[in-house]
């Protein structure tokens, strides 16, 4: 069975990534904005493992591992605030919740 | 032989009066107040006599003050001779002005700061500095009592404080004095980096070896303080303005204690300046200058104190002639006959305003002889020994100056016996215009309680036999500088132009009265000139007051600090501010805008990378 | 752990205890600050009682590990100098905890946890041994006094602590710079360490070196001072503070400065602070004539005293670049009795203040008549400072001169003349606050004194008599410390002849 070359992995990593950063860019909803940054997060990983198993080293398991949690954690303190304000808001634009600047 | 009891009973009274004085009765006040000087007095006395003849010092070191490097200064006090002279008028003078003074402010009740107590006590405070000056044994405890003295005067010119013009006589007197004290202070340096010491004995000992450059500068620097102090041109201008005191205040401070101090600290300095000549001749030069110039504004003046005033200054000069003469004997002999004498003119002035209730103008005066008769008597003996009429004790003292004068230069004796002349015919001009003729003011005079006028009587006693104490024989072992000879010619010339000022002042103000004005008329321009006392201090208000408070706030405050200083400061503020403000447009708080701008970095970087560098391997 | 280590913790622990009383009962703050701010100064006269007179060298030392790398050490000690500015600090909090404690009505709480917070940098400030320690106080203290004069100050307060802060943070940077400078160079943060290093010739500085790193040094500290032209910051600074503030400010803050130039730029750059005296000492002078004659012609009291406050420490660094012992120790002298003058300066005009609501001299005029014990204090006051025999300030200045007299008499005539002027305004602002007529707008506001004002008063009369008479109860230590620092300035003399040429040489290798 013939190997799957590390360049797709790559390649595959680099598409979700743009597109989570052009989610990040361009969409206002916060929800949409959290899976963009989830996306990039999950690209991350795939390139961590990607070169894992290519230079037969655990670190890059390590740090999918540690990518994982972090996310995990992110999406948990994340979406309450998000809950919290759309309940004081009831809007998920992020250009309105602009209270704290000036 | 505890020295320091002398000085700190006054200043013991001065802590009871000033601090429980508001719940005493005066009669309370008055005792502590007398009591302690008196106190003084007899201390004093006891010492003088237990220590016997005194041919040298006696000197006792308290505690160490200062000390630092090289310097050490001890807080310590000496008497000599001329310690004795200065003690006895000191404290003799001081109780009996203490003494009249209760009289004289009985009627003080003042505002809730009471006037009574607070001027016992400032009274005090001014015995207990004066004092510690007379008694120090080194030059900067000499100036412990030098600044305190100024600060009592300060503190009696400025009496009644709710009169600005009481305020601003005391603030001159200060600020004047100051700038003799920064000559004064100047010497004291000096006196340090040059002998390592300020003790008399040890600095008086080295003197003779220093350089007579170096000891002209501290002749000429301690005679800056000295000017200040005793009031001698060009900074005599305080002294008349410290009238506004009550007079009591005037007799003792500004007559017959603190005003010595000068001539006092130039005759205890004699070691320093017979090695240097030219500082001598300067004194000598200011005192005559100054006794001619003060005497010639004593002609005019109409405030029966300003007249004594400026007759005060005149006879400081005469002091300062006699030391700058190297008759320092002379000098001393002087300060102490001038200590009786003025001082009954000034208490016997008071006696006059006080039986007016409060007038000093000579104009609104006249014929009170009768009136007040102790008053007069005791004044005219004053009158007679400033006149120097024979065998008073100005004539001696006077005399023993003018001669020393003539010795070292006739023609300060010529300008001395003028001023001479002048002296005894302002002085009676101001008598006959107070004592004789009819009286012109309203209130109706009454003689003073003998509270008042016993003190007039003992010192009309020593101003007219005063001449008999001789001060030059108990001095001359302190000063080995040569006697004065007598002289019967130039005795006979002084006197004669003393009786003739006496008989001008006769002839203008009681045989025609109408002669002094229509004298006044006919040199209008001079007299304007000496009656507005030479518009000296009109000069230095416009040539040193104005520039310097209006240059600092002018160009100092608001130019330099406010606008130059503070401006660039403030320039560099908003000049970040105004970077601040650009930069600011890029953090715009928008995370999005943001993501853009690391978008954008990332791949500058990496087009960056890939164009210069040809890719990453 | 030592009774020093008890000192400078003492407040530190008030301030935390202070933060958990209740807000609701301002009473409460006011006692504590009171109670444990009189501790901490009986602490610090324990500190008196076992200092060794004798000793000319660091007492009381602590050295524990803080950090290990970069290798900081929590270094404190006490010396015959640093003795005396911790009692005047431990001495100065109490007194304005007592005149804060009716003029402070907003968040009484926080005033005074500042407040001990203030004295807790300021002791640190004059005991740390190690300069990263020693930077870190300098820059603490700056807190609590940018919040007194931020949150109690007057109308433009905002201003004037922001300038304060920016100010000193200017010259602080620069210092943090020379003491990294000199880590990399030596390793160590310990100011005893670099100067043995130095002493030994261990370490050697060369001339361009030395000279950049003084003056990185000194900068920070002469805006501190303040010297003249780095001064604008105190008079806004002091015109905005409440009263606590300012007496802290000019009494304490002030001797940070000072002390440092004393403590650290002297020992660590001896030859470089031999060229660069005669200019300092010009500095010094136009600060004390330009101080006094700025002081002259100004509206409002406390402006008027910073201003002289400026042409008084203008004699402290004058006494300090004489490099002779009369001047270092009337340095010193003059150093505390500033704070104690001065202090009770500001003290005095809070009062006025507490009573008339202005600080301008105009709304004033026969407060004599209406408090003659307020009055009187102020005279005296007012007499300590501008330098009248048997008070405090005499023997300073008179030290100091006379130091200044035996390195080069002309400057002391020029020098001299600031003690003219300080006469001037201070009797004229006497004359136009106390004498002259009582109108009806001072006669309804003006009481005498209150007992806790005489408590705040009569210590510090009590000290300026006590210094102004018996010097011998504070000098001698003082003196021991700056015969040793005067032994150090000595060390590199040789090596500042070099100077110049090598200075020639540098500039020709440049081209």
């Amino acid at each position: 069975m013939a190997e799957v070359p590390v360049s797709w992995f790559l390649t595959l990593s680099a598409v979700l990534f743009v597109l989570g950063v052009s989610g990040f860019l361009f969409r206002r909803n916060i929800i949409t904005v959290f899976m963009s940054i989830e996306l990039m997060l999950n690209a991350v990983n795939l390139t961590f493992i990607t070169f894992a198993y290519q230079l037969k080293q655990v670190n890059g398991h390590l740090f999918a591992f540690f990518v994982m949690v972090v996310a995990a954690a992110e999406a948990t303190v994340g979406l309450a605030i998000i809950l919290t304000v759309f309940k004081n808001r009831s809007t998920l634009n992020i250009d309105d919740v602009n209270s704290m600047k000036n | 032989m505890q020295l320091w009891l002398i000085p700190i009973l006054p200043l013991a009274g001065f802590f009871i009066n000033g601090v429980f004085g508001r719940r005493f009765s005066k009669s309370l006040v008055s005792t502590v107040a007398v009591g302690s000087v008196v106190l003084a007095f007899a201390w004093a006395l006891r010492v003088i006599l237990a220590l016997g003849d005194l041919n040298s010092a006696y000197t006792e070191h308290y505690f160490t003050w200062i000390q630092s490097g090289f310097v050490n200064i001890g807080c310590d006090m000496a008497v000599d001779r001329l310690t004795v002279v200065m003690l006895m008028v000191v404290t003799g003078i001081g109780s009996l002005i203490h003494i009249y003074a209760i009289g004289y402010m009985a009627h003080e009740h003042g505002p809730n700061f009471g006037g009574f107590y607070r001027f016992f006590a400032y009274l005090n405070l001014f015995m207990f500095f004066m004092l510690t000056l007379v008694l120090a044994a080194n030059f900067l405890l000499l100036f412990v009592g030098w600044e305190g003295v100024g600060l009592c005067s300060y503190l009696l010119i400025g009496f009644y404080f709710d009169k600005k013009f009481a305020t601003n006589a005391g603030n001159k007197a200060f600020i004047v004095n100051r700038i003799g004290d920064f000559g004064f202070s100047l010497a004291i340096f000096l006196i340090m980096v040059n002998f390592k010491s300020l003790d008399f004995a040890t600095v008086f000992q080295q003197a003779p070896g220093a350089s007579e450059a170096t000891l002209t500068t501290i002749g000429l620097l301690l005679l800056v303080g000295a000017c200040g102090k005793s009031a001698q041109l060009p900074l005599y201008v305080w002294l008349p303005d410290a009238m506004a005191g009550p007079t009591p205040v005037s007799a003792l401070i500004h007559a017959a204690t603190m005003v010595t101090a000068g001539v006092y600290m130039c005759a205890r300095s004699w070691p320093i300046y017979v090695h240097a000549p030219e500082a001598m001749h300067a004194i000598a030069l200011i005192g005559i200058a100054t006794a001619f110039f003060a005497a010639t504004i004593g002609l005019a003046q109409n405030d029966i104190k300003k007249v004594f005033a400026y007759s005060t200054v005149s006879q400081l000069g005469y002091m300062f002639v006699g030391v700058g003469c190297g008759a320092f004997s002379a000098g001393i002999y002087h300060l102490m006959t001038h200590a009786f004498f003025k001082a009954l003119l000034f208490l016997g002035s008071g006696s006059v305003i006080h039986a007016l209730s409060g007038e000093q103008d000579l104009r609104n005066m006249g014929g009170l002889r009768t009136k007040i008769p102790w008053t007069f008597w005791t004044m005219l003996c004053a009158a007679l020994a400033i006149s120097g009429f024979p065998f008073t004790s100005g004539f001696f003292s006077k005399d023993a100056i003018l001669i020393a004068a003539h010795g070292y230069a006739p023609w300060m004796f010529w300008l001395g016996v003028v001023t001479a002349g002048m002296t005894a015919f302002y002085v009676f001009r101001a008598m006959f215009l107070a004592f004789f003729g009819t009286y012109r003011g309203r209130e109706h005079p009454h003689e003073s309680p003998p509270v008042m006028y016993l003190p007039l009587v003992v010192l009309a006693a020593l101003s007219l036999g005063g001449g008999f104490i001789k001060i030059p024989v108990f001095l001359d072992k302190f000063f080995p500088t040569g006697e004065v000879p007598e002289d019967s010619t130039l005795m006979a010339i002084s006197v004669a132009f003393g009786l003739g000022g006496i008989a001008l002042a006769y002839l203008m103000y009681v045989l025609k009265p109408s002669m002094a004005d229509s004298f006044a008329d006919s040199v209008k321009g001079l007299y304007t000139l000496v009656y507005n006392k030479y518009f000296v201090d009109e000069i230095y208000d416009a040539a040193v007051v104005r520039p310097v408070v209006g240059g600092s706030r002018a160009v100092l405050w608001k130019t330099v600090d406010a606008g130059f200083i503070d401006g660039m400061v403030n320039g560099v503020g908003t000049l970040s501010r105004g970077v601040g403000d650009v930069l600011r447009r890029m953090q715009s708080g928008n995370i999005r805008s943001y993501a853009s701008w690391v978008l954008l970095g990332c791949v500058t970087v990496i087009g960056a990378v890939l164009f210069f560098l040809g890719g990453v391997r | 752990m030592n009774l020093l280590t008890v000192v400078l913790a003492l407040p530190l622990a008030s301030f935390l205890i202070a933060l958990l009383l209740p807000r609701s009962s301002p009473q409460a703050s006011r006692m504590w600050a009171l109670v444990s701010s009189v501790a901490t100064f009986a602490a610090s006269l324990g500190l008196l009682a076992w200092f060794d007179r004798g000793f000319a060298g660091e007492q009381f030392l602590l050295d524990v590990p803080w950090v290990t790398s970069p290798n900081i050490h929590f270094a404190i000690s006490a010396n015959g100098i640093s003795l005396w500015l911790v009692i005047l600090s431990t001495l100065l909090t109490p007194l304005c905890v007592l005149i804060s404690w009716n003029s402070i009505q907003a968040r009484v709480k926080e005033f005074f946890a500042f407040l001990l917070l203030l004295e807790f940098g300021l002791v640190g400030v004059f005991i740390a041994q190690d300069l990263f320690l020693f930077f870190v106080f300098w820059e603490f203290s700056l807190v609590p006094m940018y919040f007194l004069i931020g949150i109690w100050g007057h109308e433009r307060r905002i201003y004037a602590a922001v300038k304060f802060f920016l100010y000193t943070m200017a010259g602080s940077m620069l210092m943090l710079t020379a003491i990294i400078y000199l880590y990399n160079r030596t390793g160590t943060f310990s100011y005893p360490a670099i100067l043995d290093m130095l002493l030994s010739g261990q370490l050697r500085l060369a001339p361009v070196e030395q000279m950049l790193l003084f003056l990185a040094f000194f900068v920070a500290f002469a805006i501190k001072v303040p010297l003249f032209p780095l001064h604008t910051w105190l008079p806004d600074a002091h015109v905005e503070a409440p009263t606590a503030g300012s007496v802290m400010l000019a009494s304490v803050m002030l001797k940070m400065g000072c002390y440092g130039i004393l403590h650290f730029c002297l020992p660590l750059f001896p030859a470089a602070s031999r060229t660069c005296a005669p200019w300092i000492v010009v500095l010094a002078i136009i600060g004390i004539i330009y101080g006094a004659l700025v002081a002259m012609v100004q509206p409002n009291m406390k402006k008027l005293v910073a201003y002289s406050s400026v042409s008084h420490l203008g004699f402290v660094v004058l006494g300090i670049f004489t490099f002779t012992q009369m001047g270092l120790d009337g340095a010193v002298y003059q150093m505390l009795n500033h704070g104690i003058s001065t202090g009770a300066l500001f003290i005095g005009v809070g009062l006025l203040y507490d009573r008339r609501h202005s600080l301008e001299i105009k709304d004033y005029g026969g407060v004599a008549t209406a408090a003659p014990w307020l009055s009187t204090m102020f005279m005296i006051t007012m007499l300590a400072s501008i330098g009248l025999p048997v008070l405090n300030n005499f023997v300073g200045e008179f030290l100091v001169l006379q130091g200044t007299a035996v390195a080069n008499y002309t400057w002391t005539v020029y020098a001299s003349i600031g003690v003219i002027l300080s006469a001037c305004y201070m009797l004229w602002m006497y004359q136009r606050v106390f004498f002259g007529e009582l109108g009806p707008e001072v006669r309804s506001h003006m009481p005498d004194m209150k007992l806790r004002e005489w408590a705040a008063v009569v210590p510090l009369i009590v000290m300026m008599f006590w210094m102004g008479v018996y010097s011998q109860s504070f000098l001698p230590p003082v003196g021991k410390v700056n015969a040793r620092v005067l032994g150090q300035t000595q060390v590199n003399v040789p090596f500042r002849v070099e100077l110049a040429p090598v200075k020639r040489a540098e500039v020709a290798r440049a081209r």
